[in-house]
């Protein structure tokens, strides 16, 4: 495969760390059109490198659109201009020569930039650590057909299952809601039977949890599924609504916080 | 003097586990929260270890290097994983899963390890299962299986092509669970960079935080590595970025043994190169052999378009080779046979590359059912590639993707060192000298979920360890150690980028101890990764400082293990005069081309042991196969 090199400006943001403030730097480069967008930083950063000077700090790890690891606002989207792909997944063919290329952190008030282009992604976790889970200790699990789930619903499990936990969907909203992660995982437990014991628990304590944490309100504009990597259906969170509320009614409890 | 007693339980191989599980001591209840942890990793095997630690109430202190315990690499695993269910009705027991593994292992492996693989991995499912892993279901709501490579039977459970996504999303939940409950403290972030060895047995950690920089240290009652493997070695693999030998290399320079370091998987479904700047190959996963047909041209530098290469010029060389295996012949077999027909100069436009094509599979099937089975894995492809593989086959060659050899552990998964115990695919003790498909899942799941709560408590009742104090001279010596490796990579300021070195080494590792391998080559290797180490502690270029976020210098600290660590491989390589598995010498094959095991004078495991200048001392674990007899291994 040969193919001509593209040449292309890169206006790369910079962040000494979470306490300084930030800025865009200039980058030329000439890179395959073959060459993967990380891989594009990656020869920028050698390059960097052979010149004694600090590399650009991005992360990535398995580079096959799975682990959650990469993000970047590329022009103004998350994980760039291809829908339904991870930042690792982009590929330099869907540029032109010539062209002028904007790359920032993914931006929210509960993902604070440590440095460049690395944010702190661990709201996430505390959330997921709040209930985010079948207590189901090993050892006592009865036979795995013994209780038979049928395929639409054990599909439509994984397809809330599916979320990498990139973090594309808060970065994308304007309120920086961590709405469709938390339904994600709401809904992939609460589908099927084997959650359905924590069922309304979970969903008041991931929720109470996504508050606690600062992240924004919902408000319907969907940019969360546009930017999605996976594609995960808003509707997720109009089933997590309906957990939440149903939860609430059937609340022992007085408050309704 | 090193004792390498496997500790393999007396009895007929059937109930070996079991009596073994009497055996081992019990802590009591009360008694374990007084007990702490330390287990480094969160893929399968630490994920599901610190899960199961906690739940028995342990307390667990668990590291890992990523942001999120989510993002180890067992992630990436599309496939499947194994179990003998024998759902399918199709005469699959625990002993078919444990004799296709062996020999799949091409008899390098330990049976009675192997044989307790097996016997849990149905328990595994069921697991799973219980915590809400989605996995493939029929229309009756059953679960669903599919085959793999070097088995007959259909044994595959999976979740569409992101079985190791749920499966390490379902262990991870298990662990954040135990976090909330609070019996496990996860630290992310944290890179693991030595082992602290007191009076013999292993106490703690030290870690660099790679935020602050900070070099930190940890004390426990004992220490589980489930840090994964090495293919890293050769620059480009299938392995994640940052997957990484540290944990398990600077384990070994603190006495723990190396075992089979050049058993080492080549994938045979991986992207081929496509230029100078790839970073990563990526993999396409074995069970797209189920319906693609694999295929190459009979003539040589054949410059036609693959659509019009006629039938009768097209050869089907796996079905061909081992027609009762065919494309799904298991993976080093595979590899070697890509190998070949691309060095005639049949691959893809004379290069290396092999057509993987399902025309027949859609005209047979449909296109739905083919894009139910593969949808995801089709748009990976046509992402990465540019092409759609609905109309024109994909092209794949093979890339290094497991590494079978690990640190030595006995039955207990304990190294020698008391105290470390080693799991999943950081240890060598399961797949022998080639692994199966679908079974790196399992073995991660097996060891965290089903081996090491019994035999951590073995070990605390029997040895009694005491915990030490962070403040002991021997934590301080070891940080301080790494304190001075960590300035030292910083002060070179030399003229060679990290990168550019470690392509280096990759070269030499691809070209002389990769797929083939000769004594010429060997001897050679041995020489070059020498001198490259010596030009990296002269010539490496590593910006920035140590007291803040500096990837360059994590990258730098790595290679400089793989810079060791490829030596041995190409030592062990020499060593072991025959071939097996993944583990192909030029010298040792039959006139067809099949490999020639030599089970006279290599039927053992080759653990090394690190000695003063980089000389390793060999010593032998005979393997005794009681069970399943040696044999020419055949797929034909």
């Amino acid at each position: 495969m040969e193919t001509k090199n593209i040449n292309l400006k890169l206006k790369i943001w910079r962040q000494k760390n979470s306490n300084s403030v930030g800025s865009f730097v200039d980058y030329d480069v000439t890179v395959s059109p073959d060459a993967s967008f990380l891989e594009m930083l990656d020869e920028l950063n050698n390059k960097l490198e052979s010149q004694s000077l600090e590399p650009i700090v991005f992360e990535s790890d398995c580079r096959e659109g799975i682990c959650g690891t990469c993000g970047l606002v590329i022009n103004g989207q998350p994980h760039g201009p291809i829908p339904r792909i991870a930042t690792c997944q982009l590929h330099m063919r869907n540029f032109k020569d010539g062209d002028t290329i904007w790359v920032e952190p993914f931006r929210a008030k509960a993902f604070p930039v440590i440095k460049d282009l690395m944010v702190d992604r661990s709201g996430f976790d505390k959330i997921l650590q709040a209930g985010g889970y079948i207590s189901a200790n090993v050892g006592g699990a009865q036979d795995a057909n013994a209780i038979p789930i049928p395929k639409d619903v054990a599909s439509e499990a994984f397809d809330a299952a599916a979320c990498i936990g990139c973090g594309a969907c808060v970065a994308a909203c304007k309120n920086a809601s961590a709405m469709l992660f938390v339904a994600a995982k709401v809904s992939h437990l609460g589908l099927l039977p084997q959650g359905q014991p924590e069922r309304y628990r979970r969903v008041e304590r991931m929720i109470a949890k996504m508050d606690e944490l600062g992240f924004g309100s919902c408000t319907n504009t969907y940019a969360c599924e546009a930017e999605c990597p996976k594609g995960i259906s808003v509707k997720f969170i109009a089933r997590m609504n309906r957990d939440f509320i149903s939860a609430k009614l059937k609340s022992k409890s007085l408050d309704i916080a | 003097m090193i004792n390498l007693d496997s500790k393999v339980p007396s009895g007929h191989i059937s109930e070996k586990w079991t009596n073994h599980k009497f055996n081992l001591k019990l802590v009591n209840p009360a008694n374990k929260r007084k007990y702490t942890i330390i287990v480094v990793g969160t893929g399968l095997a630490g994920a599901s270890a610190s899960a199961t630690l906690g739940e028995l109430g342990y307390n667990v202190l668990t590291f890992t290097f990523h942001d999120s315990a989510r993002r180890a690499h067992s992630i990436a695993a599309q496939g499947g994983i194994n179990a003998a269910k024998n759902y399918q009705n199709d005469g699959d027991s625990v002993y078919r899963l444990f004799y296709d593994t062996v020999k799949g292992g091409d008899f390098r492996a330990r049976e009675a390890n192997v044989y307790r693989l097996a016997e849990v991995s149905g328990n595994i499912i069921d697991q799973c299962v219980s915590q809400g892993v989605p996995f493939a279901r029929e229309y009756g709501g059953l679960l669903d299986n599919r085959s793999f490579g070097g088995a007959q039977v259909s044994r595959t459970f999976y979740a569409r092509g992101q079985t190791g996504q749920q499966l390490l999303l379902g262990a991870v939940a298990s662990m954040n669970r135990q976090v909330d409950l609070g019996t496990v403290k996860l630290f992310t972030r944290r890179e693991m960079l030595d082992l602290v060895v007191i009076d013999g047995q292993a106490k703690g950690i030290i870690v660099r935080n790679l935020i602050t920089g900070e070099i930190e240290k940890y004390s426990a009652h004992a220490v589980v590595l489930a840090t994964g493997g090495y293919s890293n070695v050769f620059f480009l693999s299938t392995n994640a970025m940052n997957c990484n030998t540290t944990a398990i290399w600077r384990s070994h320079k603190r006495g723990a043994l190396f075992a089979n370091p050049c058993f080492t998987q080549i994938h045979p479904t991986c992207l081929p190169l496509h230029g100078d700047s790839q970073s990563k190959l990526t993999l396409m996963s074995e069970s797209l052999r189920n319906d693609g047909r694999v295929w190459v041209s009979k003539i040589k530098n054949d410059m036609r378009h693959p659509n019009d290469i006629p039938e009768d010029d097209r050869d089907y060389y796996l079905e061909r080779k081992y027609p009762s295996f065919g494309n799904l012949s298991p993976r080093d077999i595979s590899s070697r046979a890509a190998k070949e027909v691309c060095d005639e100069g049949r691959g893809v436009h004379g290069g290396e590359a092999v057509y993987l094509d399902f025309r027949d599979a859609i005209k047979r099937l449909g296109k739905n059912v083919i894009e139910e089975r593969y949808g995801n894995l089709f748009e990976i492809y046509e992402t990465i590639t540019g092409d759609n593989p609905y109309q024109v086959p994909m092209k794949i060659y093979p890339a290094p993707h497991y590494t079978m050899g690990g640190l030595w552990v006995d039955y207990n998964l304990m190294s020698n060192i008391p105290g470390l115990f080693v799991l999943g695919e950081a240890n060598f003790s399961d797949h022998g000298a080639n692994r199966l498909g679908a079974s790196a899942l399992m073995q991660g799941l097996a060891d965290g979920y089903f081996v090491i709560p019994y035999t951590m408590g073995d070990y605390l009742a029997s040895y009694k360890p005491t915990l030490v104090e962070t403040s002991h001279p021997e934590f301080e010596k070891v940080k301080n150690e790494v304190q001075d490796l960590t300035n030292k990579l910083l002060s070179i300021k030399g003229k060679r980028t990290v990168d550019d070195i470690h392509k280096q080494l990759g070269r030499i590792m691809w070209n002389k101890v990769g797929m083939a391998r000769n004594e010429k080559g060997l001897k050679e290797a041995i020489q070059e990764i020498r001198e490259l180490r010596e030009e990296f502690w002269k010539s490496v270029n590593v910006p920035g400082s140590g007291a803040d976020v500096n990837q360059t210098l994590e990258r730098a600290g790595r290679l400089a293990d793989y810079l060791e660590l490829g030596e041995l491989m190409a030592i062990d390589a020499l060593d072991r005069n025959e071939s097996c598995g993944g583990h192909f010498r030029e010298e040792y094959q039959y006139e067809d081309g099949e490999a020639k095991r030599d089970d006279e004078n290599y039927s053992y495991v080759a653990a090394w042991e690190l000695k003063e200048n980089f000389n390793w001392e060999l010593h032998k674990e005979n393997l005794v196969f009681e069970y399943v007899k040696p044999a020419v291994r055949s797929y034909k």
